[in-house]
Parts: C-alpha cells; structure tokens; sequence
C-alpha cells in the first residue's frame, strides 16, 4: 500500500513542478496546490498505513492508527489553506495593478521600472 | 504559575501586542503600544539571558506534557542571545517606522503585523520541537510576505509574487523532510530525535535528511544555489522592513540550520559538514561578486547579506570550538550591524530621492552624523580591529586553522577586502565629492531615522570593544552546541 502512495505522491510532485515551470500565474497557484497534496499525503503515508481503529478512544479497538500525523496535516492543512489564499488575492491585485498573468513579463530591475 | 514561564514570554508578548493592536485604529496609540512592548521585551530577553547564564538551559513543557510527548520550549544560551538580538533590531526598525513607513501604511495594520514577524522569528529561536519549527516558520513568513507587498506598488507585488513562490515551495518541503525524518525516527523533539539519531548512528537515509534540512535552511538563508530569490525580493521592501528582513530572516534559517547540523546531524561530519563548508564558500563569492558589481546602495548591501550568510555556514561546518564560538559573535554581530546599515542606507536613499550611487553626492556636508556613522557601520562590518566584526571573524579564520581549511581562510580573507571596497565605495561616492541638490529632511524627523542607526551602531561599537565582557556567554552558548547531551538532558528529565 504505501508503494502505490508513494508511486502517486511521486506523479503529484512531478506534475506539481511541471506546473510551476509554466508562465501563467494561475496553472503556478494549481502547481502549489498540488505540490502542498503532495506533502500531506506524504506525511500520511511515511506514519504509516497499518490498519486499525479511527484515532477515537470511544471505538475500544485492539489498535489505532497513528493520530500524530494526522495532527499535523490538519497544521499543515490550515497553513497551506492560508498562504494559498493569500496569494490567489496577491494574483488578482497583480493581474489588475500589472495588466498581466504571464511570469516573463513580471521580469524586472530598477533601470526598466 | 511556574517560574520556567519565563521562557514562553519573549513569543506570547508580542502576540498579545499583535492581538491588542487590531483594535486600535489611532496611529499615535498603536506607536505607544508597540514601542512599550519593545521596551518590556529587551527587558525579558535580558533577564532570560542572565537567568540562563546562572541557572543553564531553561526549559518548559508546554501544559506539562512531559519532554518527548509535547510541545517543548527549549532557551540554551544561543537562542537567549538571539531573541535578544532580535528584540533590539525590532525596536531600532520600529523607531525608524514613525517616520519614514507612511500613514497609508500605518493604518492598515502594519505594526500589528510587524510584532507577528517578532513572534515567529522569536518562536522558531526558541522552540524544541522540529514541526513547532515549521509552524513558526509560516507565522515569520506569512507576515513577511504582508509586510512585502504592503502598499501595494508595482515592484512590490511582482517580487513579492516571486518571494512567496519561493517560500512555498521550500515550505512543502520542509514539510516533506519532517516526514521522513518521522518515519525513520519517530519522534518529533528535537533533544529526543537527537538522541534516537545517535542511537542508530545516522545511516544513510539520515545524511540525506539533512542534506535535505539543508536545502530547505539554505532557501530561507539564501546559500549558493538557492540565493536567487533574495536580491529582488529584498530590493522591493521599504528600508525599515529591508532591515528587519535582511537583519532576521535569513539568520533564522542559518540558526536552523545550526541547531539542526550541531544537534541532530552531526555523526557524518565528512559528508555534510563538507557539503555545508563548500557551499558557504561558493556563497561568498557570489555574493562579493554581486556586491561589487552593483551601484545601488541597496542592492550592495543586500549581497552583502549574502556574503555574511556564506561566512556563517562555513563557521558552522568547521564543527571544533573556536569556529562556534566565532559564528555565534559574527552572527550577533552581522544581525546587528546589517540592521545599521540597511537604515542608514535607506536614510541615504530618502535624502538623495533615489537608491543610485551615482545620482549622490557631496552628503558629509549637510549630513556629518550620517557620514560618521555609515563609516563607522562599514569598517565594523568589513572587521576592522577594534570594532565587532572583528573578533568573530578572527576565531572562524583559527577554527579554520584548526581544521586546516586553508582555501577557506584565504576566501573569507579575501572576501572581507571585498566587502570593505563595497561598502566604501557607498561612503566615497555618496558622502565626498560635490553635493548635489537634495530634499532636505526635516531635522524633527532625523532624530527618529538617525536614531536608531547610532543606537545599533554603538551596540555594536560596545560589542567590539567588550568582547572579553560577552565572551562568558557566548562559551556557554558554545558548549551546549558542542556538547549536544548537555541539551538533551536538559529538555528530556528522567
């Protein structure tokens, strides 16, 4: 089980580069998106997919899976909720202040200002 | 109410400021307020170093979880300093905010999220816990990308597009490493990952954990390969921000990398200390390249960073004694002396109407303090004797000696020339010659801008020449790095 995650998680990293190789913003934000699955489903995958009860102690189970990494892709979750918001808005400002979505023409220094 | 609290305070104080400052929307209050929770924070940061000089490494256990279990708030020696550090370079920047940062500015929640950069930088210095790490990472960042593109002008919200890119990408995998390094090890503390590391011995799979550590450090602290994002990003910020950035960020990825190389990694010093060592010294001549090839002043002192940042990490790679020590005084040293020189630079900027050398002139005449001051900023910085560049310079260079890294020697020798030719290259072309026409700055503001400046340059001045005073402290912080079950047995009581 956690070969065919990781098979997966490597296709969703892969895409996620290739994503954020392009000149558009937006197809960059979904490149983020995917990478930031990526990770979560990483951290799923490297606690371990043994088998067992869900993280409840009202279930009375033998065994549970492992509740920490949940934790912390719920951390991560929120975070990476946070920031990509943050920078869909900063796209829009970007895209009404500098009348493009295309990185190369995002290029600049102070002498073409 | 237990007395290690104390330890928790440099991070919740601000926060609560931040918290506090949302609902004020008077200027003058929100000045009050954040100035006032400067002032009590140098005075906790001071009393945590004192009481860790006495008492040795203070820990608490977030809601008494005890150490591997919960949340750990480690302060050796290291981080005590550092968060003070960082405290007198926030109330330096604050003070130089009043008057230069704007009301457009002021009003839409700056200070606010000027103390939550303060938690997150205080935060990831002082926590014991690699993902707690991470989340005080985000905090840093997420307010230093507000901070970035605050304002909302043109190069603002391009770099700052780039900049958070970039800090995404590093942040997935962090997030990453912390997932491997769980599934090997299991634990997430760090005395306890340490401890668990050292009993495996580091296999393989660890060494390409922290090489993996070190790509993630080194894209928040701007070493060789992964420096591109800096001098643009940087260049965009208004000069207080630029000050904060440049004197805090990077060195929080260089403390990470620290902690995670002295602590954690340390078992396969032959591979990753020498992978660290070279990159730090490909670091510095692409930054002493770039800060010679500018004519901007911003933009010299932003390679300028770099080329710190490449001294640090091949201090923090010789792993003896005398190379620690002397990282640890250049890094207090370059935190502080870099805060100087970006707000003195941007009091240049703001003079001259613009950031290009080549448009100033002649400022030594109408502005003598300014010029003294610059100078003797830049002198400190290059290392001249008396001042504080010098001594933690002088013990990487014998650290090197130590570890017979003679080609290292000869680069940060040469490097400080550079530097030195960088940074006097500002003064001669900006301070002599003939005066060109300038806006003049009206003199109640220079007191708030020029202020700050002189206040950091002589800590800095007082840091040099009373080295033999700090030097107590730093050992302290030394050996707890040196000596990594001294940490453990500290956070881990059994």
């Amino acid at each position: 089980m956690e070969i065919l995650m990781a098979v997966v998680i490597g296709i969703l990293f892969t895409c996620a580069v290739y994503l954020m190789l392009s000149k558009s913003i937006l197809r960059i934000i979904v490149g983020t998106g995917l990478l930031s699955h990526g990770a979560h489903l990483l951290i799923l995958t490297m606690g371990g997919l043994k088998r067992g009860a869900v993280p409840l102690l009202g279930e009375h189970a033998k065994s549970y899976v492992d509740p920490l990494p949940q934790a912390l892709i719920l951390t991560a979750i929120v975070i990476s909720f946070g920031v990509t918001s943050y920078f869909l808005v900063l796209a829009y400002r970007a895209y009404q202040e500098l009348g493009t979505d295309n990185m190369d023409l995002l290029r600049g220094n102070e002498s073409n200002e | 109410m237990n007395s290690h609290n104390i330890v928790l305070m440099p991070v919740l104080l601000p926060l609560l400021t931040g918290i506090i400052l949302i609902f004020f929307r008077n200027i003058k209050v929100q000045r009050i307020i954040s100035l006032l929770s400067f002032i009590v924070g140098i005075g906790l940061s001071l009393y945590l170093v004192t009481a860790v000089h006495t008492n040795g490494i203070l820990t608490l256990d977030v809601s008494s979880w005890n150490a591997p279990f919960g949340i750990t708030i480690a302060a050796d020696m290291l981080a005590s300093i550092l968060v003070l550090t960082t405290n007198v370079i926030g109330f330096s920047s604050l003070i130089y905010s009043f008057r230069s940062i704007g009301t457009g500015r002021e009003s839409y929640y700056y200070y606010t999220v000027f103390q939550l950069l303060i938690v997150g930088v205080n935060g990831a210095f002082l926590t014991g816990d690699i993902f707690n790490l991470f989340v005080f990472f985000e905090v840093m960042l997420m307010s230093s990308y507000v901070l970035l593109v605050l304002g909302g002008t043109k190069i603002q919200l391009r770099e700052t597009i780039k900049y958070i890119l970039v800090n995404v990408i590093s942040s997935a995998i962090f997030v990453i490493a912390v997932a491997y390094l769980y599934s090997v090890v299991g634990t997430l503390n760090m005395a306890d990952l340490s401890r668990k590391i050292a009993e495996i011995g580091q296999p393989g799979i660890i060494t390409v954990i922290a090489v993996l550590f070190l790509f993630v450090f080194g894209l928040k602290g701007a070493v060789f390969p992964l420096f591109f994002w800096l001098p643009g990003s940087y260049y965009a910020a208004p000069a207080p921000v630029l000050a904060l950035f440049g004197a805090l960020l990077t060195k929080v990825g260089i403390y990470s990398i620290f902690r995670t190389y002295t602590l954690l990694f340390y078992h396969d010093i032959d591979y990753t200390h020498a992978l660290l060592g070279g990159i730090g010294l490909l670091t510095i001549i692409i930054g002493v390249i770039g800060a010679v090839a500018y004519w901007d002043v911003k933009k010299i002192i932003i390679y300028n960073i770099i080329i710190a940042v490449g001294v640090l990490a091949f201090g923090i790679s010789l792993s003896n004694e005398t190379g620690t020590t002397g990282t640890i005084l250049y890094l207090v040293h370059d935190m502080i002396i870099k805060a100087a020189l970006f707000l003195l630079v941007g009091l240049m900027a703001r003079i001259a109407g613009t950031s290009d050398l080549r448009k100033m002139g002649g400022f030594i005449k109408d502005y003598p303090l300014v010029g003294w001051t610059f100078f003797v900023a830049a002198i400190s910085l290059a290392g001249i004797p008396p001042l504080s560049g010098f001594a933690g310079k002088l013990m990487i260079l014998q650290g090197a000696a130590e570890a017979k890294a003679y080609f290292g020697m000869f680069i940060i020798l040469a490097s400080s020339l550079f530097v030195l030719y960088s940074v006097m290259k500002i003064f001669i072309n900006g301070f002599w010659g003939a005066p060109i026409k300038t806006e003049a700055v009206p003199s109640k503001s220079m007191i708030t801008l020029l202020g700050p400046a002189i206040l950091l340059v002589a800590i800095s001045l007082a840091f040099g020449l009373g080295v033999e005073k700090i030097l107590p402290y730093i050992s302290q912080a030394t050996e707890t790095l040196m000596n990594p079950d001294i940490y453990i047995n500290a956070v881990i009581k059994e």
